[in-house]
């Protein structure tokens, strides 16, 4: 184990090498790192690291259509495997992009180092009005912003047609009707189950406890000191207690999300819903093994209350520009203008299957009545998404996002397990980051 | 009084023209030296610059304080006295201590077992047998432990069908009660074929008569083995067992490639050097992430110095 363990740290070592040599490039304006072509090759680059889908042809779009700034685009992995070396990067105060992708949960994490430019002198304040009002707050902290948001996770149900009419099942609109649709299928003798319930699921289960009124985090960076942590109010713990009883019931299972597993399970009909957000039918096409018969389709998530609808949010990114860019006029420029125009959008949507932020695109007709051949045509953006994203109104993460979620996991599958019940995971959750959140120096408001 | 004699006569049986010629072969000597260092110099460099200057860093990190609120001071031993009193980190090696009560003996066992078999086979199956119980160590540790993730799968590995015919549920081996035995079994199949060739090339070592001496006195097969072939390599078998050792309190790969398909079984914080893994690259807390594998790097080389030092007799080194 030792010797190989070497060997991989030899294999990192390269690896940061090619990196770093990607920031050299920067500076020496070569292109040899560069996932993409440059078309203008006199023009300074900005580096930008990301991981949409298609990304390429909207970089592309970028290079050809601005004579002053080409964008050099790296992949440099998908969320967390991009934010470990973002942050070795931070930390060895060299290695970072100009400009580099982050889902809206982790601003914060970042904000905290340093690692992130306040946007609002470079006139991210003028392009405010294109954005939602979620999305833009989820961006900024008090006055400053630190990134411009991109795409967004409204949240829907996404279910299998299928098989709700082969067990005659009515599509549920609260999750009383959720438990009971999840009896119905097992007392038919169905194979599969209604849904999963992920213990790793992340910042799908916090949008869960979002419905119910959960606010888990109070952080602005102009007191970076300062953190609020409520995240074992009655609320959510009235959903996880329901949770817990279906698991405990046998009515969902709770395979780890996003392995091998999940995925087959998500299209071989295992699952007969999908709790997604915006971005989750692009997700669900990409997957391989798929019953041949699916008919998919999507109804706004159920609800606590039919009367008092409330909508959520899973996921989203922005591009923020880091403090080690070279020209940070030229990465905010990038920031801002990489997805803000139409055709950018038009490639995203279509091909990247993106949840617009950007209003100009939001609002038009042409992504209003987009019928999706995946569901047969039908119009998810107005008949969910539209309604979902115009409700939600931003969130507030913590400092400490990555730690805050892998405690959650892990008493998430203690309760799963049968150890402890909702109640008593949230506790203990809570008592978890507050003793972190004093170790780390924070001044923690309960 | 002995010296001066000592000297005298030494003058005395030296002839006057040696004085000169001997500074010639210093010369030749440091000659010969700089050629030695210049020959071992670009190892040195490599060695300098990514084993030495690295651990200083570190070294240098793990005495200051870092938080995410209040940035970095110096704390002296500070980390370290939290490190000790760690309950995540304490944990961490009650855990990989009990990996090495059942994982080393496991693997020894079936080492042993499998090189006292081929070293008395002679046939051609006895070399391919060789070759494929070696073959797993072939195999990178990563790319092996993504495959047991696969064969552990309740949908992809065999074992849904195996337990289907005779009408059984299989186990989930990726449930909390039982990755231990899973992790077991996936460095047992990658080492156990590694550690065999060390044991079977000291076997091979062994002169034949001795066998043949054993045998004459009224020996059998077992006996031979247990009694004559066992103790004879006892030092191979030290040197295996100070390799298991120390993988095992460093065990990390495995487990942080199973937790992919397996996060609530194996949380971030399940062996000390995956603890400083987290805290280093997941949490940004390099200082202290810093302390903990200085920490475990004490435990380590106090682990396996109490070890040589009670196997001095097995292992020749008395």
């Amino acid at each position: 184990m030792k010797t190989k363990l070497l060997a991989t740290i030899g294999v990192i070592a390269v690896a940061a090498a090619a990196l770093t040599g990607c920031s050299a490039g920067t500076a020496t304006k070569t292109e040899a790192s560069c996932t993409n072509k440059i078309v203008n090759k006199t023009a300074p680059q900005v580096t930008v690291w990301a991981w949409y889908p298609a990304f390429e042809e909207v970089v592309d779009l970028f290079n050809k259509t601005h004579e002053d700034v080409q964008v050099c685009w790296t992949n440099a992995g998908q969320g967390n495997d991009e934010y470990t070396k973002f942050s070795t990067a931070i930390e060895s105060k060299s290695g970072a992009p100009d400009v580099v992708m982050l889902e809206s949960e982790v601003l914060s994490s970042f904000t905290i180092r340093k690692a992130l430019v306040d946007l609002t002198e470079f006139g991210a304040n003028d392009v405010k009005a294109n954005y939602t009002e979620g999305s833009w707050k989820d961006a900024s902290s008090g006055e400053s912003v630190y990134a411009i948001p991109v795409d967004g996770g409204p949240m829907g149900m996404l279910y299998r047609k299928d098989l709700f009419d082969k067990y005659s099942i009515p599509v549920p609109t609260t999750w009383a009707e959720f438990e009971t649709a999840a009896q119905t299928l097992k007392t038919a003798g169905s194979d599969g189950v209604l849904v999963n319930f992920p213990t790793n699921g992340r910042a799908f289960n916090q949008a869960l406890f979002a419905q119910a009124g959960s606010v888990p985090f109070v952080y602005d960076s102009t007191s970076p000191t300062d953190v609020g942590i409520a995240v074992n109010d009655q609320g959510s713990k009235d959903v996880l207690n329901y949770w817990n009883g279906l698991v405990q019931k046998g009515l969902v299972t709770t395979d780890d999300a996003f392995t091998a597993d999940y995925n087959t399970s998500l299209v071989d009909g295992t699952y007969a819903v999908y709790l997604a957000a915006a971005w989750g039918p692009g997700y669900l096409q990409g997957l391989s093994d798929a019953d041949a018969d699916a008919v998919w389709r999507v109804a706004p998530l159920p609800q606590w209350d039919a009367a008092n609808p409330v909508q959520v949010n899973w996921g989203g990114s922005t591009f923020a520009v880091t403090s080690q860019a070279t020209d940070k006029k030229l990465a905010a420029e990038v920031a801002i203008g990489i997805f803000g125009t139409d055709e950018a959008w038009k490639i995203g949507v279509e091909k990247g299957a993106l949840f617009p932020s950007y209003t100009p695109m939001l609002d038009s007709d042409y992504f209003t009545n987009l019928e999706y051949p995946f569901f047969g045509g039908q119009q998810i953006n107005k008949e969910v998404f539209l309604n979902a994203a115009a409700g939600y109104t931003g969130a507030t993460f913590s400092p400490f996002q990555n730690y805050a979620y892998d405690q959650l996991t892990e008493e998430l599958y203690s309760m799963v397990q049968g150890e402890q019940d909702g109640s008593k995971a949230l506790d203990d959750l809570q008592a978890s980051l507050v003793k972190y959140a004093t170790e780390q120096g924070f001044t923690v408001a309960k | 009084m002995a010296l001066t004699t000592a000297a005298n006569a030494k003058k005395a049986l030296s002839p006057p023209r040696r004085a000169p010629r001997r500074t010639g072969i210093d010369r030749m000597d440091r000659k010969r030296q700089r050629w030695g260092w210049l020959f071992v110099a670009p190892f040195g460099v490599v060695f300098l610059t990514f084993l030495v200057a690295p651990l200083a860093y570190a070294f240098w990190m793990s005495l200051q304080t870092n938080t995410l609120a209040t940035g970095t001071t110096f704390t002296g031993l500070a980390n370290y006295v939290k490190a000790f009193s760690d309950p995540i980190f304490l944990g961490g090696l009650g855990r990989v201590g009990q990996f090495a009560l059942i994982m080393i003996p496991a693997q020894m066992i079936v080492a042993l077992v499998a090189a006292l078999v081929l070293d008395n086979l002679s046939t051609a199956l006895s070399k391919f047998s060789r070759l494929m119980i070696f073959v797993p160590y072939a195999i990178p540790v990563v790319i092996g432990a993504l495959m047991w993730g696969f064969l552990y799968s309740p949908r992809f590995g065999p074992a849904t069908d195996i337990f289907g015919l005779i009408g059984l549920a299989a186990p989930d081996f990726l449930a909390k009660g039982s990755i231990f035995a899973s992790l077991v079994n996936i460095v047992t199949w990658q080492w156990a074929g590694y550690y065999m060739i060390i044991i079977y090339a000291a076997l091979r070592g062994i002169d034949p008569a001795i066998y043949e001496a054993a045998r004459l006195d009224g020996a059998n097969g077992r006996q031979i083995a247990l009694r004559v072939k066992v103790p004879m390599i006892s030092s191979s078998m030290v040197m295996v067992l100070i390799f298991s050792l120390i993988g095992t309190l460093q065990f990390f790969t495995e487990p942080q490639v199973l937790r992919a398909v397996a996060q609530g079984a194996i949380p971030v914080s399940y062996t000390p050097n995956m603890y400083a893994y987290s805290l280093a690259f997941s949490y940004s807390q390099f200082n202290y992430a810093s302390a903990i594998s200085f920490s475990l790097g004490i435990v380590v080389f106090i682990g396996s110095y109490l070890f040589l030092f009670v196997t001095r007799k097995q292992s020749g080194l008395k």
